[in-house]
C-alpha cells in the first residue's frame, strides 16, 4: 500500500503484523492450555474402569465421541458418563465397581451400542472383555487371610476357579488349620468388579484396577529354572541329585504333593489314627 | 419472547404471531428434539438414544455429528461404520436444509445466547462490545483439530458447551451449568453475538456443508426495503444479509449465500415488508410472483 507521497504505509503493515502476531500468540496459548488440560484429563483414576472392549486408554480419548449410547444400552445401569471436572475425561463411559459392577451380558449390548469402534466390535465373547483386573489388595483385612471361609469374592466370580482360585495354604497361626487364599488370575479375570462389589468389609480388600495398574510385567529374559525345566524335559543345569532325608526304612518324601509314603505307595498314616500310632506294636512284641 | 424493538417511526403492521412465527418453530424443534431425547430417561419411552454426538432413533437411524467425527479421525481414529453412517447422513441433511440450521433449529445455546441478544437489545446495550474477528471461530475450529492430532484424543469435547449442556441434561448435569452461565453474561454484557457469532468451532464448522446448503433466504423483494434495519437488529450474523439486501452491485444475487447464515428465518418474521422469502439456491428472482398482503397493507 502507497500514501499518495510514495511512502509505504508501515503503520498498515506493522498492524497486519502485530495482529499476525497477537492472533499466533492467542491460538497457540489456546492449543497449548488445551493440549495440557486435555493430558490432565486423560489420566484415568484408579477407581473408574471403562466398559467391556474399551480400546487401550490412550487411544479411547480420540475414539470415543461421548455421545452416552453405550450408557444407555447398558441394562443394569453400571455405565455412566463423566461430567465436567470430573475426574475421568469428561463425557466419556466408565463405572465404579463398588457401586454397580458389570453384569457381564452375554450379548455385550454396550459394544453393540458404541457408533465408533471405541468399545471393540471384535470382542464377541464376554469372558474375553478385559475391563481391568481385580487384585487382593489387602491381605491384612481380608477374611480368609485370616484363615476364615468368607470365599464371597470366589463365590460370586462370574469365573470361578478360573480367574479366582481359593488356594490351599498351611495355617502357621493356628498350626493346624488351613488357609484359603483367593487368588485372581490374570488370564481369566475380566475386571467386571463383582469381588469388589460382594466383598463383606467394610472397604472392599479385593478391588478392580485398569490393567495396567494392577499387572506387572516381568522381564523378558527371565527364565524359571523350574519351568524351563518342565519344558525341555530334564534339568538343564546340573543333573538332579535325589534329597536324602533322615527318615525311618521304607518311607520317603515325594515332592510332587503326596508328601510321605511308603515303599508300598502309601501313606504311612492310617485313616485310624489308633492305628497309626499302634502300627509298629505288633513288630515288637 | 417479547416484541422487539422497532426503529423510530417504524410501525408495526404485523401482529404478533406474524412477527414470531418461525421464531416460536425454532423454540418448538430445539425443545422438541431435547424433549425426545428426555422422554427416554425421565418416562421411559425410548425413541431416540444417546446424544447430539450419537444417536439411534427407533433403534435404526443412526446419527452422528461430522464435527465430533472429524476430530476423532484427526486423532487417529477411523471410527465405525455406524459412526460413518449416521455422519453421512447428517452432513446430507444440513447440505439440504442449511449447514448452521444445526446452530439455530438444534442447538440448545442458542437459547442461551438469543436470550442474551434479547437482553441486549432490551438493557439498551449498544456497540459491539469486544469485537472479535470475524475468523476467530474457524482459528478455534483448526485448534480443535490441531490438538486432537497432537494429544491423540477429541480434546474439544473436554470443553464443548454445546455437547456438555446436552450430556447435562440428558446425564446428569455435573459442573455444565458454569457453561450457560458464562456464555450468557459474555454475550450479554462483553461481546454481541460473542459465542455463536465468532467462537463457536461448532459453528465454524457447520458453515462448511453451509455454503452449498440448497435452503436459503432470498431478499426477494428487495426494492420494497424501508431501511428500518429490524434484520440487521435481530439477525445473529447481521454481516450475512448485506450483501443480498443491499448488493454493490445492482443485479447481483438476493439469495443469502453465505454458510453463516443460520436459516433461523428471524428477519422473515421481523420485516415489515415481506422483503425476505425461503427459496432455493438456485432461485435468483428479485421480484415476486405474485403481489404480497404485506404490501396491501403499507
Amino acid at each position: 500500500m502507497m500514501t499518495s507521497n510514495g511512502h509505504s504505509t508501515i503503520p498498515g503493515r506493522r498492524k497486519f503484523l502485530l495482529d499476525s502476531a497477537g492472533a499466533v500468540c492467542g491460538f497457540g496459548l489456546l492449543a497449548t492450555g488445551l493440549g495440557i488440560y486435555s493430558g490432565k484429563a486423560s489420566s484415568l483414576p484408579a477407581g473408574a474402569i471403562r466398559p467391556p472392549g474399551a480400546i487401550d486408554e490412550h487411544e479411547f480419548g480420540g475414539a470415543c465421541i461421548r455421545c452416552g449410547l453405550c450408557v444407555r444400552d447398558c441394562p443394569y445401569d453400571t455405565l455412566r458418563l463423566a461430567g465436567f471436572l470430573e475426574d475421568v475425561t469428561t463425557g466419556t463411559p466408565y463405572f465404579i465397581a463398588r457401586d454397580v459392577p458389570c453384569e457381564m451380558c452375554e450379548d455385550i449390548p454396550c459394544v453393540k451400542a458404541c457408533p465408533t469402534g471405541a468399545l471393540d466390535p471384535d470382542l464377541q465373547d464376554i469372558d474375553d472383555a478385559r475391563m481391568g483386573l481385580a487384585a487382593l489388595i489387602d491381605q491384612e483385612t481380608c477374611l480368609n487371610f485370616q484363615g476364615l471361609r468368607c470365599d464371597v469374592c470366589y463365590r460370586v466370580c462370574p469365573l470361578i476357579d478360573e480367574a479366582i482360585t481359593l488356594e490351599m495354604l498351611h495355617n502357621p497361626r493356628s498350626g493346624k488349620h488351613a488357609l484359603f487364599l483367593p487368588t485372581v488370575h490374570s488370564d481369566a479375570c475380566t475386571g467386571c468388579g463383582k469381588c469388589e462389589y460382594a466383598c463383606v468389609l467394610p472397604e472392599a480388600a479385593v478391588k478392580v484396577f485398569p490393567r495396567k495398574l494392577a499387572k506387572g510385567e516381568a522381564a523378558g529374559h527371565y527364565r524359571m529354572g523350574w519351568e524351563e525345566k518342565r519344558k525341555a524335559g530334564r534339568s538343564l543345569v546340573t543333573p538332579d541329585t535325589e534329597h536324602q532325608y533322615n527318615l525311618p526304612q521304607g518311607i520317603q518324601y515325594e515332592h510332587g504333593g503326596a508328601g510321605l509314603k511308603q515303599d508300598t505307595g502309601e501313606t504311612p498314616f492310617a485313616g485310624d489314627p489308633l492305628k497309626t500310632l499302634n502300627r509298629h506294636s505288633g513288630e515288637v512284641q | 419472547m417479547r416484541v422487539l424493538d422497532t426503529g423510530p417511526g417504524q410501525h408495526r403492521e404485523k401482529n404478533g404471531w406474524a412477527l414470531h412465527r418461525w421464531l416460536v418453530f425454532r423454540r418448538l424443534t430445539q425443545l422438541g428434539i431435547l424433549g425426545i431425547f428426555l422422554l427416554g430417561p425421565l418416562a421411559g419411552i425410548w425413541i431416540v438414544k444417546g446424544s447430539l454426538a450419537s444417536s439411534r432413533t427407533l433403534d435404526v437411524l443412526p446419527l452422528t455429528d461430522p464435527y465430533v467425527v472429524l476430530q476423532s479421525l484427526f486423532a487417529g481414529h477411523v471410527p465405525g461404520i455406524t459412526a460413518i453412517t449416521g455422519t453421512l447422513i447428517v452432513l446430507g441433511a444440513y447440505i439440504i436444509l442449511g449447514g448452521r440450521v444445526y446452530c439455530s433449529w438444534v442447538c440448545p445455546i442458542n437459547i442461551v445466547t438469543d436470550v442474551a441478544a434479547w437482553c441486549r437489545r432490551t438493557l439498551g446495550i449498544t456497540g459491539n462490545g469486544w469485537r472479535l474477528g470475524k475468523s476467530t471461530r474457524y482459528w478455534i475450529l483448526g485448534v480443535s483439530l490441531a490438538v486432537a492430532a497432537v494429544t491423540g484424543t477429541i480434546a474439544w469435547e473436554l470443553l464443548n458447551p454445546v455437547s456438555m449442556v446436552y450430556r447435562g441434561v440428558l446425564f446428569g448435569f455435573g459442573m455444565a451449568w458454569i457453561f450457560i452461565i458464562g456464555i450468557f453474561l459474555f454475550d450479554v454484557f462483553v461481546s454481541r453475538h460473542g459465542w455463536c457469532g465468532h467462537l463457536c468451532p461448532v459453528g465454524a464448522f457447520y458453515s462448511i456443508p453451509g455454503q452449498i446448503s440448497l435452503l436459503r433466504v432470498s431478499a426477494i423483494r428487495r426494492d420494497q426495503c424501508n431501511d428500518c434495519m429490524d434484520c440487521f437488529r435481530v439477525c445473529p450474523e447481521p454481516q450475512v444479509i448485506k450483501p443480498a439486501l443491499k448488493p454493490d452491485t445492482a443485479g447481483s444475487t438476493p439469495l443469502i449465500l453465505s454458510g453463516n447464515c443460520t436459516n433461523c428465518f428471524r428477519c422473515l418474521d421481523v420485516c415489515n415488508r415481506d422483503v425476505f422469502s425461503l427459496t432455493q439456491r438456485f432461485d435468483h428472482r428479485t421480484t415476486p410472483v405474485t403481489t404480497n398482503q404485506g404490501e396491501a397493507m403499507t
